[in-house]
């Protein structure tokens, strides 16, 4: 009872607080963009606040060169396994899905160990798809470690993740009108508090957050109190979950295989140093050498506005396909695929 | 359309397109396209079920106490008491003789404690590795004793929607029993028959019942509004979902409001009855658990809202495609 009566009072409050004309906020998780919209934390906001999605949704920042890769590696014969996000997700032909359904062998796994198992257990030439961010990098830099220690040559790694800050970065110059950012709980666990000094330094507040509603408006609440007061800083409203330094020794594990390399971005673009690739060390791992995968450019995606929505700059709402040609049953782009997606969140919760 | 993809077979909007596309073309009986849980024959409802849960056991039941209580829960909620089931089993070659009478034993007592009997069955064997162990099917038959029809077109604003206990440990069960998240959360599943609960409600005016499966409420929710004049509007304040499996939808990104039951019901009644319903379902074992979650509402027709903590409102809309494949 009491905490529904703390809820329902921080509520009133985010409700009734005077914030600033024109104040956009941008949430850069698609866990935040989830919460969010499940909980209608968006219907709560004063009027003068614009609440907008950023780019924190591995699934939908993964350029279709990417998806078109892997359906290539399918069609060899190889397994590939991957976050079960990354199926439906259409590459310029063909998606995961449906090559399963074709008979390739696509296996969806929640741990890059899965993978690691699978490639032990069935000898076959086994490729975990590798997507995410500082968050997942951990892990599956872990199992990489492990594949060489065990001797399973059969594992390899298609890699296509990214770094929070870098894009956080390219998106700051490119729209002067961020008022401050809601910064994601989980990343952050990993590359603590102090790796958003840039964003003060550009005169931009941040509060990382936690996932809980409470957690949501709490944060909210102390973004909105620093824009009016002109207070640039990064507070941390998650201390359960990160520290300032976050967490060295996964980042130890991180920095061991991977090095930082620019990186392509749905909707962004090419971002220098905000990608990973594998080191030297690790060369042996890279699916990408060990089967030489050549794909044609994929033409650009017709109708659908992802790397608008991915920006910032449009809700999903101003797409001309959202909800119409683009739907969660029949998704034009990754946005309408990922559970974290804006565009699915949209329609999902309203 | 061109290939059948495991989204299809998921009861959520891919199997709905993949019924109207493909199987409409071709199975067009009036019965048949009344979509319901089972066929309103004259004086008897009819319907059948396949089950290919993986694994077959899991914390809670197995695929056998699943088969029954499905066909039996389908026939119950349309009101109707079931009184005979068929039972089809394929089977892989190689497949242990004691698992199987494991099964059988869990099939004999779920069909004691439902009241149907089972009177007439068929085996098949496949080769190795074409049936993932063991493949069942149900049919049951059912004759209706609810004094009133239940019928969603009889639903009417001011009705009350509730359910008989907690939410999503059917699916949660039978997901962590697979292990593939190195998860040691025990959840039992609620597989159970419900006509001994359900049965007792018969003189009130209940216009829709239906077992929340696959889909979880959020689809049954959905499947009940659509096209409708009326909207549905719940309280997530007043929504039973255990802590266990709250957290593992957290971990997992999945909203709880899709995850399976195999033995709930959701049942709308009359206003003037909801007290009397509600009071006749707690004293049964299976419905202590039970309470209000929301009520038909004239507003936002044809959709499903919620109430949320915080004071504000959100849409619940059914679940798209594969959440969890196999999980009855």
């Amino acid at each position: 009872m009491a905490e529904k009566n703390r809820l329902a009072a921080l509520a009133d409050r985010l409700r009734h607080f005077p914030a600033r004309p024109l104040t956009k906020v941008m949430e850069v998780c698609g866990t935040h963009t989830v919460a969010i919209r499940r909980a209608g934390i968006q219907h709560l906001l004063p009027e003068t606040v614009k609440l907008v999605s950023g780019p924190g949704c591995p699934v939908c920042v993964t350029p279709d060169h990417f998806i078109d890769e892997a359906v290539s590696l399918a069609r060899r014969g190889v397994i590939v396994t991957s976050f079960g996000d990354m199926l439906r997700v259409p590459g310029s032909r063909s998606s995961l899905e449906e090559e399963r359904a074709a008979g390739s062998d696509i296996r969806a796994v929640y741990s890059p160990l899965d993978a690691l198992e699978i490639a032990a257990a069935s000898g076959r030439e086994t490729v975990f798809l590798a997507v995410g961010f500082e968050t997942t990098a951990p892990a599956i830099a872990a199992a990489g470690m492990m594949a060489l220690e065990r001797k399973i040559a059969n594992f390899s790694l298609l890699t296509a993740l990214r770094l929070v800050p870098p894009a956080l970065q390219a998106l700051m110059s490119e729209d002067a009108r961020l008022s401050g950012f809601l910064l994601p709980g989980h990343v952050s666990a990993i590359i603590g508090r102090q790796a958003y000094g840039f964003l003060a330094a550009r005169r931009l507040p941040g509060v990382i957050s936690g996932f809980g509603a409470e957690d949501i408006i709490t944060s909210l609440l102390h973004l909105l109190e620093m824009i009016n007061k002109d207070i640039y800083k990064i507070v941390n409203t998650y201390p359960r979950g990160v520290r300032d330094r976050g967490n060295a020794r996964s980042r130890a594990v991180l920095a061991q295989v991977f090095e930082p390399a620019d990186a392509e971005w749905r909707g962004l673009g090419l971002i220098p140093s905000s990608g990973l690739r594998l080191r030297p060390a690790y060369a042996a791992l890279d699916a990408r050498r060990r089967f030489a995968i050549r794909v044609d450019g994929a033409p650009a995606r017709k109708g659908c506005r992802c790397g608008d929505v991915l920006r910032g700059l449009i809700d999903p709402p101003a797409c001309p396909a959202f909800n119409k040609a683009c739907r969660p049953d029949r998704p034009l782009g990754p946005c309408m695929v990922s559970s974290e997606g804006s565009c699915s969140a949209w329609v999902t919760y309203g | 359309m061109d290939k059948i993809l495991l989204a299809h077979g998921g009861g959520g909007s891919k199997s709905a397109e993949l019924t109207r596309k493909v199987f409409q073309r071709f199975l067009r009986d009036p019965l048949l396209l009344e979509m319901e849980d089972a066929a309103r024959l004259p004086g008897q409802v009819f319907t059948t079920d396949s089950f290919v849960v993986k694994p077959l056991f899991f914390p809670g039941g197995d695929i056998g106490r699943l088969a029954v209580c499905g066909t039996v829960n389908d026939l119950a909620v349309m009101g109707a008491e079931p009184l005979y089931l068929s039972i089809a089993f394929i089977i892989e070659e190689g497949f242990p003789v004691t698992a199987l009478e494991r099964i059988l034993a869990s099939i004999a007592a779920a069909s004691r404690a439902s009241g149907a009997r089972i009177v007439c069955a068929d085996t098949k064997v496949v080769e190795k590795g074409k049936a993932d162990g063991l493949f069942i099917n149900t049919a049951g038959i059912g004759r209706p004793v609810f004094r009133q029809p239940v019928r969603p077109s009889r639903v009417r604003p001011g009705d009350v929607v509730m359910v008989n206990g907690p939410l999503g440990l059917h699916g949660i069960s039978v997901l962590t029993a697979r292990g593939e998240f190195g998860l040691r959360a025990s959840v039992r599943s609620d597989v159970a028959p419900l006509w001994g609960l359900i049965g007792k409600c018969r003189a009130l005016d209940v216009p829709f019942m239906r077992d929340p499966t696959r889909g979880g409420l959020a689809q049954t929710l959905n499947e009940l509004a659509h096209g409708r004049r009326f909207g549905v509007r719940i309280m997530e304040n007043e929504l039973p979902i255990p802590k266990k499996v709250a957290a593992v939808c957290d971990l997992l990104g999945f909203d709880p409001l899709h995850v399976a039951n195999e033995g709930k019901v959701v049942m709308v009644v009359a206003g003037a009855d909801a007290e009397r319903a509600l009071k006749i379902l707690r004293r049964h074992p299976l419905g202590k658990g039970a309470r209000r979650i929301g009520e038909i509402t004239a507003a936002h027709p044809g959709r499903v809202v919620m109430a949320t903590r915080s004071g504000s409102e959100r849409i619940v809309m059914p679940p798209v495609g594969e959440i969890l494949p196999r999980i009855c």
